[in-house]
């Protein structure tokens, strides 16, 4: 029997200007050069450069990946209400929906993964920094990349001289992503309120 | 300075990949106009040139742009430009010029949906009749597809070196998906990389002519400055490079301009194989579209379908004797493009009774491969 392949296909998106294919394009970079695996980013976006519809799809692979497109998303990133609700649907029944919390009301049907990260950026100062705090968040609840390589990637694809920055800002979201899973964790061994 | 090759694993997308491999091929001159999908060709070209002792120039129009490149061809450099539909259409006269001046220079057109102005930001492949018949005249031309941003570099340094050997135009016609989508790619050692020039001419100055077949039937082409007599023009012209107005020197030239790739196809023409062994239906693609076909035969092969795949690397001169041969022994053709016919109509061309189907798409998105299992299934039933 062909051994099983260990692919994984992620959907970002949101609007333009918001970072999105730079969000993808870093988790396509971490995977192919850290971790060392086969990956493809390809993007979507309307004529306009900022505020249309905006799409990053990314798929990581220990093999090589001939059709770049999404089917059905192990991750879907949504970072505005009106890509949530073209692309709800495109998820696996297993799959990790995850969503800024202040920019997406989900319709309660499956759980979510939600962080307030252009909050958190708006906090640190910097607004356009929330893709990269959602990236930080992705990667702690995701399998999708390694934290190593994913904080290499940031370090080579910002402007220079915003590396630290946008490094504290990953930390903010990925430090969010780990307090999550252990709330969740709780959640699900049936400890609540102060505890958790 | 920086280094001119950047030797390493990157993380980039097909466009920047495409400027990289120029840079590596040799390319020092860049004269181009912003277009989506082709702008990051640019880009990339604009910041590199100038730490490699080369020159970019944004010019006011392709019109220009193409124009800009066969002059500075003449000066002894390799030049590029860079677009996508409406700028190739502009092109289209000073394409012509570059081929009967036998120009050597490379041409990007990063495709996307049209006609006109079309959808900016989505793939096609809908200029590959274009490309060979879109000038005025009868000629040959060289265009390869490059299926990745690791071949938008590979290809282009294979650009360079088919037009420094055949001084002609070569076309890279890549489309909005692989320029934009992003893919590890590796760029190899500077002394690993093979890299080709056209060949000067030697001897006396005074009996020169800058349009005498040499080797493959190619012409030494000297730089303007080497002291060599040259006269460019795009009126019909003789050996010495001057306008005959004669059937004869028409002819003379035509033989020229055709024969130098007529007669040299093996070493031009690129394909790929998968799985055509044993064969019973063969999808013919190239560009983004062979990934779509590569994964349908994948899919087929699960479902005891015997089916392969010719990927075209190089479309033009087109593979005419693979697809002969093939139809010895095979059931049936699928072409998969986006474009609903065009290089499928060559494929039919070369297939005898064997029968063509395109499995096309209007543009816009990639040929999804269900519609290639499809047609392979209806033809298998």
């Amino acid at each position: 029997m062909a051994r099983k392949i260990n692919k994984q296909e992620v959907i970002v998106t949101g609007f333009g200007g918001q970072g999105i294919v730079l969000a993808g394009k870093i988790l396509g970079m971490a995977a192919a050069l850290g971790d060392h695996k086969e990956s493809t980013l390809v993007q979507s976006y309307g004529p306009e450069s900022r505020g249309g519809a905006c799409c990053a799809q990314v798929i990581i692979s220990d093999r090589v990946i001939q059709y770049p497109y999404v089917n059905m998303a192990d991750v879907l990133v949504c970072m505005s209400q009106s890509a949530y609700e073209k692309y709800k649907d495109q998820i696996k029944p297993e799959g990790y929906l995850i969503t800024d919390k202040d920019l997406v009301k989900p319709d309660g049907r499956r759980e979510v993964f939600d962080i307030p990260a252009t909050r958190m950026a708006e906090e640190l100062g910097r607004k356009m920094m929330a893709n990269i705090i959602m990236l930080g968040f992705v990667t702690a609840v995701s399998t999708l990349v390694s934290e190593k390589a994913a904080r290499e990637a940031v370090n080579s694809s910002v402007p220079k001289g915003t590396e630290e920055m946008n490094l504290k800002a990953f930390t903010k979201g990925f430090e969010y992503g780990l307090s999550k899973l252990k709330g969740k964790e709780k959640k699900a061994a049936g400890k609540t309120g102060a505890i958790a | 300075m920086k280094p001119q090759v950047l030797t390493g694993e990157h993380f980039i997308n097909g466009d920047e990949a495409c400027a990289e491999g120029a840079i590596a091929a040799g390319c020092r001159f860049f004269g181009g106009y912003p277009i989506t999908p082709a702008t990051e060709v640019a880009e990339q070209m604009s910041v590199r040139l100038p730490h490699v002792g080369g020159t970019f120039i944004q010019m006011e129009d392709e019109i220009a742009a193409m124009t800009s490149i066969l002059g500075a061809a003449w000066t002894g450099i390799k030049t590029m430009t860079a677009t996508s539909g409406p700028g190739f259409s502009l092109m289209m006269e000073t394409v012509g010029l570059a081929i009967v001046t036998e120009t050597p220079c490379v041409v990007v057109n990063v495709q996307r949906a049209g006609p006109s102005t079309g959808l900016p930001t989505q793939g096609a492949q809908g200029d590959m009749m274009q490309v060979r018949w879109g000038s005025h005249g009868d000629y040959e031309v060289i265009a390869l597809a490059p299926s990745s941003p690791q071949e938008m570099f590979d290809l282009t340094i294979t650009a360079f070196n088919l037009s420094e050997k055949y001084r002609t135009p070569v076309f890279i016609m890549s489309d909005e998906i692989v320029g934009h989508m992003s893919e590890k790619v590796v760029i190899p050692e500077a002394r690993k990389i093979r890299t080709v020039s056209r060949v000067k001419p030697a001897g006396r100055k005074d009996r020169f002519k800058p349009y005498q077949p040499g080797l493959l039937g190619v012409a030494p082409m000297p730089a303007i400055g080497d002291g060599y007599n040259v006269h460019v023009t795009g009126l019909t012209h003789d050996e010495k490079g001057y306008p005959v107005m004669s059937v004869d020197t028409q002819k003379e030239m035509m033989d020229r301009l055709l024969g130098k790739i007529r007669n040299n196809l093996d070493d031009i023409i690129l394909t790929e194989d998968y799985r055509l062994e044993d064969a019973d239906v063969v999808l013919v693609s190239y560009g983004v579209s062979a990934r779509t076909a590569y994964t349908a035969v994948e899919e087929a092969r699960e479902m005891g379908l015997r089916v392969g795949l010719l990927r075209l690397i190089t479309v033009w001169p087109f593979p005419e004797q693979r697809i002969r041969e093939l139809a010895k022994r095979v059931k049936a053709f699928i072409t998969v493009e986006i474009n609903m016919g065009q290089i499928s109509r060559e494929v039919e061309r070369c297939a005898g009774t064997v029968p063509g189907f395109t499995a096309g798409h209007h543009g816009g998105a990639v040929v999804p491969p269900d519609d290639v299992l499809k047609i392979a299934k209806e033809v298998l039933a």
